[in-house]
């Protein structure tokens, strides 16, 4: 009997979990290793945000479904990775510390065959000064990264409804809370829905919005920006965001590096060097990703984290890390197999996989700033990731060593995002884009990158439906409910 | 019909060179039947990406 072992039950995990577990049947284990008890479908935390859904609608408990998997489901977080065991256990290990209520603190090593690292990012709020600490988001800012962030976001901001009811004017600033930030759509989309809510509640005229983002244009998204076919054009998604910014009367600030945050201000440093402040009533500021900051241990106990994970914490795969500048990049650069290169039984998918570069083009100011999105790996390659994952791990447990492993790199992936304004069936509206491929080819797609047939993006009520639809698709898909497995990533 | 985006740009301000909808534009946005129509276009769009990425 082979041991598979997945850490994290996010997107990415859950899926690679899920479908092993359904692929290798009973005569194997499947175990899940994540922190949390509950799952959440983080993009409808935008709405938790602003109190068009609560908590409980966008969660659901792990344990009933993992055992209803037959998955192994430890309540823990993993520490560290013995991927050659140690002096007194022969396999290699993980070394997880329970969060179980009852079991907190408690620490157990738990052997594998195969090891999946799905545990998405540390939220590093400590990386601005202000924005928060090493125990997460500070007082200053909101967050919408997880429900209970979202929860509280929402509270912050029925107060500031409040005030503009009483003739207080407000304003609201949200965007990225440092220069390396990536996550820029779920921002976007939450401005959008400040927007959309302010109107409803009859006090968007007392209200100023404003972005302030990394990007070097608005609209990069983290990709680099893409080129969308409309209306017989190939349309820059400058133009495409500038104008719902112009037509929601949002101001932006960009090429900025949030350099500190404190009560009602943020200071920052834009790309050509210029410092600024700017005041705020209201602010949700995405924090930068880095790794969980899992250890990696030889045999002998000597410390190979730096073998293992890249230093941003994300674990090395198949990537070419020695690209260089940003002329020398390829598609081909970005990780097919997600196999780590040091330990062939380890694999990373979802946001734990360290990417080779940014997709964005790297600038810094003239103070040597750095001040980029770095790449994002959003809900759909995190999910296409970990399926295929599981597949290549499911078909050397079964056919042997030396089954081959299957690809899915983002730069043969598309992803489809709708960014939402609002959630009633007709009163919201929403931008619906797909992107195709993740990691522009130049070489195959000279000029944008990008197959402009396959990359699209229109506003309108279709899009908010399909949001809506895609909400209860994927916890319908997540919860293992009837037809689950048709359901695409 | 309304030509509200437009008042939003400020001259050689930050958004003085971008376009904005036009009160057409705006109105298909919500438009059921059109938007009906696109429901089921962008649906297609979408799942043939899905498709080409599995
Ligand atoms: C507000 C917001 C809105 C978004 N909206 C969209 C959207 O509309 N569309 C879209 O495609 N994407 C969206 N995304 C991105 C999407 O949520 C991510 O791409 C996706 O969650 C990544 O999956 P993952 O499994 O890599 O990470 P996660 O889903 O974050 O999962 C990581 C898991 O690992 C666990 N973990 C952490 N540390 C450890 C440890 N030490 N040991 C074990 N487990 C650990 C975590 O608790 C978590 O369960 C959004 C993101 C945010 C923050």
């Amino acid at each position: 009997m082979a041991r598979l072992v997945v850490l994290g039950g996010g997107v990415s995990g859950h899926t690679a979990a899920t479908f092993a577990a359904k692929w290798l049947g009973s005569a194997h284990e499947v175990v899940v290793v994540t922190p949390n008890s509950k799952w959440n479908w983080i993009p409808s935390n935008i709405w938790v945000g602003v109190g068009e859904m609560s908590k409980e609608e966008v969660t659901f408990d792990l344990a009933p479904v993992y055992a209803k998997a037959g998955i192994n489901y430890k309540q823990a977080k993993a520490l560290s990775i013995n991927p050659e065991g140690s002096e007194l256990l022969n396999k290699p290990f993980v070394t997880i510390e329970y969060t179980l209520a009852g079991r907190e603190g408690m620490t157990e090593n738990v052997e594998y065959d195969y090891l999946i690292n799905a545990t998405g990012p540390k939220l590093n709020f400590g990386a601005t000064p202000g924005l928060g600490d090493a125990n997460g988001l500070g007082e200053f800012t909101v967050s919408v990264c997880t429900a209970d962030h979202a929860v509280h976001a929402n509270e912050e901001f029925q107060k500031c409804i409040q005030k503009m009811k009483k003739g207080e004017r407000q304003k609201f600033l949200i965007g990225t809370g440092h220069g390396l930030c990536t996550c820029q759509g779920a921002a976007f989309e939450y401005i959008f829905n400040i927007e959309h809510e302010l109107n409803k509640a009859g006090v968007r005229d007392m209200a100023d919005l404003k972005w302030i983002s990394n990007e070097s244009f608005l609209g990069d998204f983290g990709v680099g920006g893409l080129h969308m076919k409309s209306m017989g054009f190939a349309v820059s998604s400058k133009i495409f965001a500038e104008s719902l910014f112009t037509e929601r009367n949002v101001d932006w600030i960009i090429g900025a590096h949030v350099n500190k945050v404190e009560k009602g201000k943020v200071s920052y440093e834009l790309l050509d060097g210029s410092m600024g402040e700017e005041e705020f009533d209201f602010s949700m500021l995405i924090p930068p990703f880095a790794g969980v900051g899992l250890k990696a241990y030889a045999k002998d106990g000597t410390d190979i984290t730096a073998t293992v994970f890249a230093p941003n914490g994300f674990m090395k795969v198949d990537a070419n890390y020695s690209a260089g500048a940003y002329e020398n990049w390829r598609a081909s650069d970005w990780p097919k197999t997600y196999q780590n290169p040091t330990y062939g039984n380890m694999f990373a998918c979802g946001i734990a996989f360290a990417p080779p570069h940014p997709i964005s083009k790297p600038m810094s100011s003239p103070n040597g700033t750095p001040i980029n999105p770095t790449p994002p790996r959003t809900g759909m390659p995190s999910g296409i990731i970990g399926k295929a994952v599981a597949h290549s791990i499911c078909d050397r447990i079964l056919q042997g060593e030396n089954a081959p492993l299957h690809e899915a790199s983002m730069a043969h992936m598309g992803a489809a995002c709708v960014a939402s304004a609002g959630k009633g069936i007709f009163d919201g509206t929403a931008a619906a884009m797909t992107i195709y491929p993740v990691v522009p080819d130049f070489e195959k797609y000279p000029g944008t990158g990008r197959d402009t047939d396959y990359t699209f993006g229109e506003i309108g009520l279709a899009g908010h439906w399909i949001k809506h639809i895609l909400h209860h698709l994927f916890i319908w898909k997540a919860k293992l409910k009837a037809g689950w497995t048709l359901i695409p990533e | 019909m309304s030509k509200k985006a437009e008042h939003n740009i400020k001259a050689y301000g930050n958004n003085f060179t971008t376009m904005t909808p036009g009160p057409f534009a705006i109105k298909l946005r919500t438009c059921k039947i059109w938007q009906f129509i696109r429901f089921i276009v962008i649906n297609i769009k979408m799942l043939v990406v899905v498709r080409k990425s599995h």
